[in-house]
C-alpha cells in the first residue's frame, strides 16, 4: 500500500491510500497518522478511493487513528470508500461510528 | 461394532434409567415430613442427572476424522509466548523450542512483567520482545487478555500460535494445525494441554484426559470446541473482526448510557440551583439542549463520531465560559472528579465505569457549576477514542479472567468455526503443589462463572442450539459445590438423628437407583476407553469449597463490582510444609462424617435406626471419604523431580 500525504493547512491533512489496507499495511497507516498528529496536523482525512481491499486490521488502524487524533483535539474522517470497503464497514457496524464523506479534501470544510 | 453406535446405546440406556429414577424420586419417594433435607437432596440428584445428560449430548456425535495434510506455503505466523513472572530460564527454554518450529514464523515473548533481563535474554536468543507501552499506564491491564491484545497491535502475522510460558512446543505444531485454516471460516485450532512434570499417579489431577479427549472431540463435532488459552492457533482476521465489531457495538451503548447519566446529573443540578442565579440556569439549559440534540442526532442516524464531535465542541465552549466565570467555585469539585477517574481495577469496563462514576457523582454534594463540569467530564470520557482503555480494540474478551472461553464463544456467535486437533504438540508444566493447583482451579471456576453471569450462552444470538448447550454444560458443571454440601448433610442427619430424606430405603429404592448408577459408570468407562476418570470425580467433590467460593465471588464481582483477585499460578514448586489449613473445610467434613458413622452404628445397636438405612448411609459416607481421600497425597505432593520427559 502507498500513502500520499497532502497538507491542506490549518491543521488539516489528507492521506490518500492506494492498494490493500490489511494486516500487512495497517501498521504503516498507523505510523503515518501518528506522525501527522505529531507534526500538528490533527485533522486527518483519509481518502479511501484507491483502496481495493480492507480487512479488520485495516479498520483497526482507522479506529486507532481516530483515537490518536481525538486525543490531540482533532478528528479523523474517511472519504470515498470503494464497494468492498463499504461492505466491510457495514458488516462490522463501523458505519455506525464513522461517517463517510464524499471527498477527502472537503471533509473538514463547512 | 461401531464405537459411536455403542456410545449412543449407552447414552440412551443411561438417559432412560436416569429419567425413570428421577421421576420416581420426585413423584413417589419424597419424605415430605423432612422436606428441608428431602427437597435439597432431590434437587442435587436432579442437578447431577442433568450433568450426565449434558455429557451424553456432548459425546453423542463422533468426531469427524480430519485429513491432516501439509499446510500451504507462504502463510505468515506469529508465535506468542505469554509470561508474567515465570523464571527467565523457563521462558527461554520455551522460546528456543518455538524457534525450532518448522513452519516459517516469527517468535515473540510477551512479557507482562516488563523485565529488563527478559528483554536482554530475548534479544540474545534473537526472538521478538513485546511489553505494554505507555498507553497502558493507569489503564486497566486485563491480565493475559490485555497482554495478547497489546501484542496483536504490534505484529502482523495472519495466524497466531499462543503458548503459555511453560508450554514447550514440538517442531511440527504448525505443520499439523495450519491446514485446517484452508477452510476460510475456521478461526481457531486448539490442541491438548499435556503436562510433562506429572507422575502417572497424578495426585493433583493435572492431566485432563477426559476434557482433552472425548469432551473436546465431542464439542468439536458440534462446532463448539473451546479455546483454552494456550497451545492454540488463531486467525488474526477473526480476532480483529471481533474487536472491531465489539468496539462499534459497545461504543454506541456507552454513549447512550453517558447521555442518560448526564441527564440525571443535570436534573440534580437544576433542583439545587437558586432561581435567581440566571447565569448558571442559562449554562444548565445550554448543556441540556446539547444532550438532547446529540441523542436526537444519533437516533436520526447520525454516526457516533459526528454526534460526539459536535457535542465535544459545544461542551468545551460552555466549559471555557464556566471556567473563566467561576474558577474558584469549582476547584474542589474538579479535584474530586479527577480522583474518580484515576481509579482502575482489574475488571474494569466501559459500561461498568459509567455507573460507578455516576453513582459517585450523585452521592457527592456538588455545586450546580460543579455538576456542569462533572457532566462535561463524563461526556468527554465517552468520546469515540475510549480513553478508559489503553487501546480502542480489545479482540480478546476482557469480561472474564478466563478470556479464552469468552473469546471462543464470541467467535462462534459471529459464525466462525473452531477445531479441536487431538494430538499432543506441546508439553507443559503443571502446578507442583496443592496450593498452586487450588488457585488455578479457583481462577478457572471464577472465570467460567463470570462468563455465565455476564454473557449467558443460552441467550447469545448467533450461537446454534448445540453450541449454547456446549458452553452452558461447562458452566453447569461448576455448580457442583452446592450438590456436594447436600451429599454431606444427608447421610449425617440420617445417621445422627434418623431423619430420612426418602420414604424408605426399601427394595423399590434400589430397583430405581442401582441400574441408573451402573449405567452411568459404564457410560464413563466406554467413553473414556479405560483412561482414568476417577481423579476427576474425586476433585469434583473434594474441591467443593473452591467451587462455592468461585460462584459467590463471581456473583459479588458481576453484580456488586467487587474486585476478583487474579492469581497467576506459580509454575515451580514452593516447598511450603504443613498446608493443612488449605483443606480445613474438607477435614472438618471428614471428621463430622466419621463421627456420624459411629453414632449411626450405636443407634443401630440400640434399635433406633434401621439396618438397611444405616448400611446405605455408611456406604455413602465411605464413598464421600474415598473421594476426598485424594487430598492427603495431594497435600504431601512436592512435585515430580524428573523433567527429562519434557523435551522430545
Amino acid at each position: 500500500m502507498n500513502i500520499h500525504t497532502k497538507v491542506l493547512g490549518e491543521g488539516v491533512v489528507v492521506l490518500r491510500l492506494e492498494g490493500k489496507l490489511n494486516m500487512v499495511s495497517a501498521p504503516h497507516l498507523r505510523e503515518e497518522v501518528h506522525s501527522s498528529v505529531t507534526a500538528g496536523n490533527t485533522h486527518v482525512a483519509i481518502d479511501l478511493s484507491g483502496v481495493d481491499f480492507i480487512d479488520s486490521s485495516g479498520l483497526g488502524a482507522l479506529i486507532n487513528g481516530l483515537k490518536a487524533t481525538r486525543q490531540a483535539g482533532g478528528d479523523l474522517r474517511i472519504a470515498a470508500p470503494t464497494e468492498q470497503v463499504k461492505m466491510v464497514l457495514e458488516l462490522t457496524n463501523i458505519d455506525r461510528v464513522l461517517k463517510t464523506y464524499g471527498d477527502a479534501e472537503t471533509a473538514f470544510s463547512g | 461394532m461401531n464405537r459411536n453406535f455403542l456410545i449412543r446405546v449407552f447414552v440412551l440406556i443411561t438417559f432412560a434409567l436416569g429419567t425413570n429414577y428421577i421421576i420416581w424420586r420426585w413423584l413417589f419417594s419424597l419424605n415430605w415430613t423432612n422436606w428441608w433435607i428431602a427437597v435439597p437432596l432431590v434437587l442435587a440428584e436432579t442437578y447431577n442427572f442433568i450433568d450426565v445428560l449434558f455429557f451424553g449430548f456432548t459425546i453423542w456425535r463422533a468426531d469427524p476424522a480430519h485429513a491432516v495434510h501439509a499446510p500451504r506455503e507462504g502463510l505468515t505466523v506469529d508465535v506468542f509466548i505469554t509470561t508474567y513472572n515465570e523464571p527467565i530460564d523457563l521462558v527461554i527454554a520455551t522460546a528456543k523450542a518455538a524457534k525450532r518450529i518448522r513452519y516459517p514464523h516469527l517468535t515473540w515473548i510477551l512479557d507482562d512483567g516488563a523485565r529488563e533481563e527478559m528483554r536482554l535474554a530475548a534479544e540474545a536468543l534473537g526472538v521478538g520482545y513485546i511489553k505494554r507501552g505507555e498507553n497502558w499506564r493507569n489503564q486497566p491491564l486485563h491480565a493475559k487478555a490485555g497482554n495478547l491484545n497489546n501484542a496483536l497491535m504490534a505484529t502482523s502475522g495472519e495466524f497466531l500460535l499462543i503458548l503459555d510460558a511453560d508450554q514447550v512446543p514440538y517442531p511440527e505444531i504448525l505443520d499439523h494445525t495450519l491446514n485446517y485454516f484452508d477452510d476460510p471460516k475456521v478461526a481457531l485450532v486448539q490442541t491438548p494441554q499435556w503436562f510433562g512434570n506429572v507422575t502417572p499417579y497424578d495426585p493433583l489431577g493435572s492431566q485432563a484426559p477426559l476434557f482433552y479427549g472425548p469432551i473436546q472431540q465431542g464439542k468439536n463435532a458440534w462446532n463448539a470446541a473451546f479455546f483454552c488459552g494456550s497451545n492454540a492457533v488463531l486467525r488474526r482476521e477473526a480476532l480483529m473482526q471481533l474487536g472491531v465489531s465489539r468496539y462499534a457495538a459497545e461504543l454506541e451503548i456507552a454513549v447512550m448510557q453517558a447521555l442518560k447519566s448526564a441527564d440525571r446529573i443535570l436534573a440534580h443540578a437544576m433542583r439545587t440551583t437558586a432561581a435567581n442565579d440566571l447565569e448558571v440556569q442559562k449554562t444548565l439549559k445550554t448543556l441540556g439542549d446539547a444532550i438532547a440534540q446529540t441523542r436526537a442526532a444519533i437516533a436520526g442516524g447520525q454516526t457516533i463520531a459526528e454526534a460526539t464531535y459536535a457535542l465535544q465542541r459545544r461542551i468545551s465552549e460552555v466549559s471555557k465560559e464556566m471556567v473563566s466565570a467561576h474558577l474558584s467555585v469549582m476547584a474542589e469539585d474538579l479535584a474530586a472528579i479527577k480522583a474518580i477517574h484515576t481509579e482502575t481495577d482489574e475488571n474494569w469496563d466501559v459500561i461498568l465505569d459509567v455507573e460507578k462514576t455516576t453513582d459517585l457523582l450523585a452521592s457527592r454534594e456538588f455545586s450546580p457549576l460543579g455538576a456542569c463540569e462533572a457532566m462535561a467530564t463524563l461526556l468527554r470520557s465517552l468520546d469515540v477514542d475510549r480513553p478508559g482503555e489503553a487501546q480502542p480494540l480489545m479482540p480478546l474478551a476482557t469480561v472474564s479472567v478466563t478470556e479464552d472461553m469468552a473469546t471462543s464463544m464470541r467467535l462462534h456467535s459471529m459464525g466462525w468455526k473452531s477445531v479441536y486437533h487431538h494430538e499432543i504438540l506441546a508439553v507443559g508444566l503443571a502446578p507442583e503443589d496443592l496450593s498452586s493447583m487450588m488457585k488455578q482451579r479457583l481462577r478457572w471456576a471464577q472465570g467460567t462463572m463470570q462468563v455465565m453471569l455476564r454473557e449467558n450462552p443460552l441467550v447469545q444470538r448467533g450461537l446454534t442450539t448445540a453450541q449454547k448447550i456446549m458452553y452452558f454444560a461447562t458452566m453447569w458443571s461448576y455448580l457442583s459445590g452446592f450438590a456436594a454440601v447436600v451429599y454431606f448433610v444427608a447421610p449425617v442427619v440420617y445417621l445422627c438423628f434418623g431423619v430420612l430424606p426418602v420414604k424408605a430405603f426399601s427394595t423399590t429404592y434400589f430397583y430405581h437407583f442401582i441400574p441408573f448408577m451402573i449405567a452411568n459408570q459404564l457410560l464413563f468407562l466406554v467413553v473414556s476407553k479405560g483412561i482414568s476418570t476417577w481423579r476427576g470425580q474425586q476433585y469434583s467433590l473434594a474441591l467443593f469449597p473452591i467451587w462455592l467460593k468461585a460462584v459467590s465471588s463471581a456473583v459479588r464481582n458481576v453484580y456488586f463490582h467487587h474486585p476478583l483477585a487474579f492469581v497467576v499460578t506459580p509454575k515451580t514448586g514452593h516447598g511450603v510444609r504443613n498446608e493443612w489449613r488449605l483443606i480445613k473445610y474438607q477435614i472438618g467434613v471428614a471428621i463430622v462424617l466419621v463421627i456420624a458413622a459411629t453414632i449411626g452404628i450405636l443407634r443401630l445397636v440400640r434399635g433406633l435406626n434401621e439396618p438397611v438405612g444405616t448400611f446405605v448411609n455408611i456406604a455413602w459416607v465411605i464413598w464421600d471419604l474415598g473421594l476426598m481421600s485424594i487430598l492427603i497425597p495431594a497435600l504431601r505432593y512436592r512435585g515430580h523431580q524428573s523433567r527429562e520427559n519434557l523435551t522430545k
